[in-house]
């Protein structure tokens, strides 16, 4: 039986929806119980330990069931020869965007919502499966990530997926991974005007919604005075506020990471930095709050929300102490994030931090803990290198994802056959 | 081998025809300053005076020999153990064999490689320059979908920070660009990435004038209201400019011949398309799309000019026949792309294509980011070419962004490769160029060392940084 992952149904017919509930069942009972991997003799950097030459991971049940350089390949599992390969967790882009909508086409995105306070806003019923921007993203090995909402002062709720899967619910790790609020210049307009301004409306916005779940059938009757935003709003401003969802603070200015650090102590939140273009000059002050940071390593370009940008803000974070995430900023390039990882080792970081910095840590930092790992338990979201996987002369030749193999073909390399004899064959 | 203009005769090299501002034709080498320049007095009109001349001035320097290095020259030779020897300003020996002059400044090449150095056909720097506020938004006239008679070089401020991270990347020259608003958008201007009070100390002598033109989506939208709103009525545009054009030049060429009678009433926007029909100004056309660049191709042969390089085109791949075909020249990224329509289809493999379809490809970047990292770009495009089995060589892909680009701008003869002759614009590389963890650690700019990773005395900074809190450019 067929049952390449990702693609379409084949099944023709009026009974199509009947017949494709069957065939998925029947499949992935079958699957589930027959497939198994064993992928030997390649370099295992699992993250979680030193790297193991010469090792073996074995998958059963789209689960890491045995890593390491002794372990047997257990009867009857598909055997893929890794020899001179290079193994790693699959990435986890922490800034995300493949799915919500066409490519980087402007009119045709789902990431946000008009308004500025949506808190309530969740993208993921506007992810497309089918989206071909996912297929590509996988060709860089990334097999998950965590979709930022944008475009409003506070655009809301975070989901993290995987990279795979027909259905948005085969896609989701995490609904609500993370609660988005954006403190940097953008968001001047919010407050009145001036930073000063947009703090004290988020206070009081904070405050309503403590009030909001104190007060809950005074608010129902209308004995509360006019809370700063609806109720579904402050509602779902609650589980980050109760410290269960990290808030995820844009902010570049050195005055505005400090003003995210103030939120946290203040409210105890959990807050993870996003882009913090002046960063380093407060990494002590972050590292000593707890705060990871997912930045673009290659921003150097000084504006008035960032002069301080500089290219080894990446290094100097880690030589503070700061759990440092990687990301890559052009929405079109999220396959080019292993590269955004080669360019912070560039200008300074290490390797190891650098792998780190796709994998564990944007696991940890937003409570995807069966992923970024390659350890008996975890989801198997595996990648195979030709080789280091931040060269440019490497690529990524097997990606598994919840333990299946994914098709690396793509609408561009379908472009590629097709023109690649001139003129194109009709 | 290389004709070679004196500063001090390009200063004066003045056009003949009308004030074209081409100082030579781009289809070849610049000739030597052999026209003298009419003398200015209160008897002369505008024409015949100089304009905007350029006043850079190559630095004094000390021979610089680069021993032990593997030398890229991008004209067919990748040369390991190879020592690179240049002095005034100019490549003096190339090879396994150089002995130093005993003035010589020695530097160790050990692991390192050496490569032209690079040259970017389509920036905005110092027209889009940072901080990014309305203040230094100054790169697109988009008040007339015909904006012919702007000059790029009016807009560029020498102060932009951006400036000296291109040159941390390695970029020696850059052809700066009016945005992509208009039709056609106006002049170019080619400069050298160097420190500079003003743009005059940057433009590099004798370089031909380019002018903008652009295709598709952008026109369209910024002119939906009073037209053009379509790819016809862009087409149409371009068209009535160069009916108008092509007169303007017939009027202008008949009297500069006899000098007879008055002379016809200059118009900035004609002059500069006659000196398109005339050759002498090069045609850098943002086109994207595979039947648009089909479509410019036919507009340049109804009026007798030729298109030098299509930018952006996302689609070059698809037509690569074509342009080789026509002799023009393909600025592309590796892989940017899917950010609007006209943008949707590109591929990794067109760089590597369009070489194997014997045209022209360039790197180009459009960007202030992508210009710091143009060899990662092309090591992008090189390897996904390779791995396509596409046959292609490391020299062919050094020449993206070195020689073909000193080709776009007309200034082959003059830089682009290692050679002996070639002026010296030479980038030594922490690693090999086509390494991620690779960083340009010495670049001189006409044997000038504009920039030294281990030497934060070479790292200048441009006014915007003084007294700020400075960006740095990595470690």
């Amino acid at each position: 039986m067929k049952t390449v992952n990702g693609e379409r149904s084949t099944v023709n017919g009026n009974s199509r929806l009947v017949v494709s509930i069957l065939t998925l069942c029947v499949v992935a009972s079958l699957r589930l119980s027959a497939q198994s991997i064993a992928i030997t003799g390649g370099t295992i950097y699992p993250v979680s330990g030193p790297r193991i030459p010469n090792g073996t991971v074995v998958i059963q049940d789209g689960r890491i069931v045995a890593v390491g350089a002794n372990v047997s390949v257990p009867a009857g599992a598909t055997h893929v020869d890794a020899t001179g390969k290079w193994i790693t967790p699959g990435f986890i882009h922490a800034n995300a965007n493949a799915g919500l909508g066409v490519s980087g086409l402007g009119a045709f995105q789902e990431g946000g919502v008009q308004g500025e306070i949506n808190p309530s806003f969740n993208p993921a019923e506007g992810i497309d499966p089918a989206a071909f921007a996912i297929p590509i993203v996988r060709t860089g090995g990334v097999t998950g990530g965590v979709l930022m909402p944008g475009g409003s002062f506070f655009p809301g709720q975070a989901p993290a997926v995987n990279f795979a899967g027909d259905r948005v619910e085969d896609m989701l790790v995490r609904r609500n991974a993370a609660m988005v609020l954006d403190l940097s210049e953008n968001s001047k307009g919010a407050g009145g005007g001036s930073r000063a301004g947009t703090m004290a409306r988020i206070r009081r916005l904070f405050d309503d919604a403590l009030e909001y779940a104190r007060r809950r059938a005074d608010f129902h009757r209308a004995a509360i005075q006019p809370l700063s935003a609806p109720a579904k709003e402050l509602e779902a401003l609650l589980p980050m506020l109760r410290g269960e969802v990290p808030l995820a603070i844009s902010a570049n200015r050195r005055i505005d990471i400090e003003n995210a650090l103030r939120l946290k102590r203040e409210y105890r939140l959990r807050v993870v930095l996003l882009n913090g273009v002046e960063a380093w000059q407060v990494a002590k002050e972050i590292a000593a709050a707890g705060v990871p940071v997912v930045l673009e390593p290659n921003r150097d370009i000084p504006s008035f929300d960032g002069l301080g940008a500089r290219l080894d803000n990446a290094t100097l974070l880690r030589e503070g102490g700061v759990d440092v995430v990687i990301a890559q900023g052009d929405p079109g390039g999220e396959r080019n994030l292993r590269y955004a990882a080669g360019n912070a080792v560039r200008n300074g970081m290490s390797w190891d931090d650098a792998l780190r910095a796709l994998t564990i840590l944007p696991a940890s930092t937003f409570g995807l803990g069966d992923y970024g790992t390659l350890e008996a338990g975890k989801v198997a979201n595996v990648v195979i290198w030709s080789g280091d996987p931040f060269e440019f002369s490497a690529i990524a030749e097997k990606v598994y994802i919840k333990g299946r193999e994914q098709p690396l073909r793509t609408r561009e390399t379908e472009l590629r056959d097709k023109y690649r004899a001139l003129p194109p064959p009709p | 081998m290389t004709r070679w203009l004196s500063p001090a005769g390009l200063a004066v090299l003045v056009s003949a025809c009308a004030g074209a501002g081409a100082q030579s034709s781009p289809a070849a080498p610049p000739a030597p300053a052999a026209t003298p320049a009419a003398p200015v007095s209160t008897d002369t009109t505008s024409v015949d005076r100089p304009q905007y001349v350029s006043t850079y001035k190559r630095r004094t320097n000390p021979p610089v020999l680069i021993r032990n290095a593997t030398v890229l020259t991008a004209a067919g030779q990748e040369i390991p153990n190879a020592s690179v020897l240049f002095r005034d300003g100019k490549i003096v020996a190339v090879g396994a064999n150089v002995t130093a002059p005993s003035d010589a400044m020695i530097v160790d090449g050990s692991g390192k490689f050496v490569t032209p150095g690079i040259i970017d056909t389509h920036s905005h720097l110092g027209v889009y320059a940072a901080p990014g506020t309305f203040g230094e938004n100054d790169g697109n006239e988009a008040t007339n979908p015909v904006t012919a008679e702007v000059w790029a070089e009016h807009s560029i401020w020498p102060q932009d920070p951006q400036i000296p991270l291109a040159i941390a990347g390695g970029v020696t020259v850059m052809q700066v660009l009016p945005g992509s608003a208009n039709l056609i958008g106006g002049r170019s201007a080619t400069v050298r990435l160097v420190p500079a009070r003003t743009v005059q100390e940057m433009k590099f002598p004798g370089a031909p004038y380019g002018v903008k033109f652009a295709c598709g989506e952008n026109p369209k939208r910024v002119y939906q209201n009073r037209g053009p709103s379509t790819r016809m009525g862009n087409m149409a545009g371009y068209r009535a400019a160069f009916i108008q054009a092509e007169q303007y030049r017939q009027r202008w060429d008949k009297w500069l011949k006899d000098r007879k009678g008055d002379a016809p009433g200059r118009d900035l926007r004609s002059e500069t398309l006659a000196g398109v029909l005339r050759g002498e100004i090069s045609v850098q056309n943002h086109c994207y799309r595979a039947d648009e660049m089909a479509q410019m191709l036919d507009l340049a042969k109804e009026f007798g000019f030729k298109i030098r390089s299509f930018h952006h085109g996302i689609e070059a791949y698809k037509i690569a026949d074509l342009l080789a075909a026509n002799g023009t020249a393909a600025s592309i990224w590796s892989d940017w792309g899917g950010f609007k329509m006209e943008a949707f289809d590109p591929i990794l493999e067109n760089a590597a294509l369009v070489t194997k379809a014997g045209a022209r490809a360039v790197i180009h970047t459009d960007s202030p980011d992508g210009i710091q990292r143009m060899n990662q770009d092309m090591a992008k495009a090189y390897y996904a070419g390779v791995r396509a089995g596409i046959t292609l060589t490391r020299d062919q892909a050094i020449k993206w962004i070195t020689a073909n680009p000193a080709w776009v701008l007309g200034l082959d003869a003059w830089t682009g490769t290692l050679e002996t002759g070639k002026m010296a614009d030479v980038v030594l590389w922490s690693g090999d160029p086509f390494s991620v963890y690779s960083k340009a650690e010495k670049v001189w700019n006409e044997g000038w060392l504009v920039f030294d990773r281990l030497d934060p005395t070479r790292q200048y900074k441009t006014d915007f940084n003084v007294g700020q809190t400075a960006p740095g450019v990595g470690r």
